[in-house]
């Protein structure tokens, strides 16, 4: 059923191992915390992988990326790196928020990622703030916000599609729609499940995209992005995705059948891009085998990074409530 | 409104002028300031705090929102984020409720949060306070909610000083800073130095010196408690007016040091009393300084009630003159 369009071998093995490194860095974050190294809560990317990998390699380094709790994905794509996420997860001041933050607060200023948000729709607002000061500052930077559908039913989704439409600011509004908000179903929270008739009615241009098709993503992130960039105003652009395990690790996830899930699971994003690519003779297995241990030993070494980390004394406690200045 | 002495030359102005003279100063200086807020453009503000500066600063650095509370603090705080310095304007606390996350999830938090590395450089303004019957939707006094939050810094101007002088800091401040002008003040008059300029806004200042008890109190309270002070004064009770201006982090070792003096201690606060900013103060001065106590520290707060629109329900429910010096009478002289 899927309809990819045309890719080059470099491009197609880029994605794929992309993809291929959020995933297994999330199933050993599992493990991990089955382990009880990693705690608090852990929400997991896995099944929606294509989005962020499809959309973030269309960003400059000076421009801003603003996600939500579910965010190790997005961290790892924009290039914080896996050594400072494991250890955030670890609670070690070598994390990428000096342990302050966790799983649902990665931030990482080097890579304009300004995390993170445990608030559904809080980021919102925030994005449209960077895109202001672009603008009043005369710089051509983009700020993609990713949220996900059940922040449409947010004041703030509705708050800032109208303020950023009608400042006219640099912002994509990146729409992950897992068709659950935590475990409610899109057809039990919201009266209008056409996502992008909402943008539009805040004269937004918006399109919806196969968030399982990693190569339909990127075409649309990339033309998302140049839109964006030359002036015209925020777009918004839905990406249709599932999450194959739970919202979170406390969740029995009593609300989905498992035939659903096992329907989507055929769409994995990984899976039909290997698919593809195999097909055209662009992906061998010796190039999963390779991209497999890289990972690995790239994940092996994170955990390391992470075990080895040191805890904040706890007479640093009360730093970082104000910043500190130099004394004069 | 006291004003201290000064060489300088004097000019007639009023709170709500010395607020916009702040502002002014503010855009002129850096040109990174910028005020956004509800109809804070040709309409001048709900206060008409910024009557003027449309036209003289235009709409890019005067900007009008939409009725969005949310959405315009969180701008506000990601415009801090990319290099600018907003100041915004939200037209009563009662409304700032509708952007308390983004304050409190967002500003207060994101230094901590991210280690360090995201601090908050913004600027809130917001009108707080009874007495115009503006009923229970305009009317409150929620200072101490914010003054709970680790990560702000609550200012208070009551005097014409400071509303002309605490701007400025404020934006100097790297982390989120709030101001509450209180609506019963803007039209308060009086004379400021025609050079007057920043004021500290670190410590609480004593508005009237006196060896008999301590009155501490802030914002709207303030002109009040000075009246106070001279009826008190007439029949021979010296009161020392403490106005605290900085509600956190809170000044203690101004409080502490008048109460070792005077061992009594009145607060004045327009909060309701229930969690007060008083109760607060009250648990500070007796964990620190209990001994020296000559009485229990005694509270003038509002009613616990919504305030109510008419005219004397409303002064019913808030501090009064009359109350403040009943309190400082039963805290100097006893039941006798």
């Amino acid at each position: 059923m899927t309809t990819m369009t045309a890719v080059d071998r470099e491009t197609g093995l880029a994605l794929y191992r992309a993809m291929l490194r959020v995933r297994r860095f999330e199933e050993r974050c599992v493990q991990l915390y089955s382990a009880a190294r990693i705690r608090g809560f852990l929400h997991l990317y896995i099944g929606e992988e294509a989005v962020a990998v499809g959309v973030l390699p269309h960003l400059r380094d000076d421009d801003a990326v603003v996600a939500t709790y579910r965010e190790h994905g997005q961290a790892l794509v924009r290039g914080v790196p896996m050594d400072s996420i494991m250890a955030e997860m670890f609670g070690k001041v070598e994390g990428c928020s000096r342990g302050r933050g966790g799983s649902m607060h990665l931030f990482d200023a080097d890579h304009r990622f300004y995390g993170g948000n445990g608030i559904v729709g809080g980021g919102l607002p925030l994005a449209v703030g960077l895109a202001l000061a672009d603008r009043m500052q005369g710089r051509d930077r983009v700020t993609v916000c990713f949220f996900g559908e059940g922040a449409m039913a947010e004041g703030e989704f509705h708050e800032s599609l109208n303020l950023a439409a009608l400042w006219k600011l640099p912002v994509l509004f990146l729409c992950e729609n897992n068709l659950y908000a935590m475990g409610t179903a899109l057809e039990r929270s919201e009266s209008e499940t056409n996502l992008p008739l909402k943008a539009a009615s805040y004269e937004v241009p918006a399109w919806t995209v196969d968030g399982m098709d990693v190569l339909a993503v990127n075409e649309a992130a990339a033309r998302a992005v140049e839109l964006v960039r030359d002036g015209g105003g925020p777009v918004f652009l839905e990406a249709r995705t599932y999450r194959f395990r739970a919202h979170s690790m406390y969740d029995p996830d009593r609300y989905r059948e498992k035939a659903e899930i096992e329907q989507w699971r055929q769409r994995d994003p990984i899976l039909l891009l290997g698919e593809r690519l195999t097909a055209d003779g662009l992906l061998t297995d010796a190039d999963i085998e390779a991209a497999e241990q890289d990972i690995t030993t790239e994940i092996d070494a994170a955990v390391a990074f992470a075990e080895a980390g040191t805890d904040e004394p706890v007479d640093q406690l009360l730093r970082f409530v104000h910043t500190e200045r130099e004394q004069s | 409104m006291t004003a201290a002495p000064a060489p300088a030359q004097q000019v007639k102005t009023t709170y709500r002028e010395a607020l916009r003279a702040a502002i002014r100063d503010a855009m002129t200086r850096d040109e990174r300031v910028f005020l956004m807020g509800e109809d804070v453009g040709p309409y001048g503000g709900g206060f008409g705090v910024s009557l003027g500066l449309y036209e003289e600063f235009g709409p890019e650095r005067i900007r009008d929102t939409p009725l969005s509370e949310s959405a315009f603090v969180g701008a506000g705080i990601g415009a801090a984020l990319g290099g600018m310095r907003p100041i915004v304007e939200i037209m009563t606390v009662n409304f700032s409720m509708l952007a308390l996350d983004q304050i409190v999830n967002t500003a207060a938090s994101l230094l901590h949060m991210s280690g360090g590395q995201f601090n908050v450089p913004l600027v809130i303004r917001m009108t707080t306070g009874a007495g115009r019957q503006l009923a229970a939707q305009h009317s409150h006094s929620l200072e101490n909610w914010y003054a709970h939050v680790p990560g702000l810094r609550v200012l208070a101007p009551a005097t014409l000083e400071d509303a002309r002088g605490m701007l400025w800091p404020a934006l100097l401040d790297p982390d989120p800073v709030v101001i509450f002008e209180h609506g019963s003040l803007y039209n308060e008059g009086g004379e400021l130095a025609a050079d007057a300029g920043d004021v500290d806004i670190e410590r609480a200042a004593v508005r009237r010196a006196g060896d008999d008890v301590t009155v501490v109190t802030y914002s709207g309270s303030l002109p009040k408690a000075l009246e106070a002070a001279d009826q008190l004064a007439a029949d021979g009770v010296a009161a020392e007016v403490i106005d605290l201006r900085v509600l956190r982090p809170l000044d203690d070792a101004a409080l502490l040091a008048s109460v070792r003096r005077t061992h009594r201690m009145v607060v004045v606060d327009e909060g309701w009393r229930s969690g007060s900013l008083a109760g607060e103060i009250a648990a500070r001065v007796t964990e620190e300084a209990f001994y020296d106590l000559e009485v229990p520290v005694a509270r003038v707060c509002s009613a616990e009630v919504p305030i109510p629109y008419a005219r004397h329900l409303e002064l019913a429910a808030i501090p009064s003159v009359e109350r403040i010096v009943a309190a400082v009478r039963e805290v100097v002289h006893g039941h006798g």
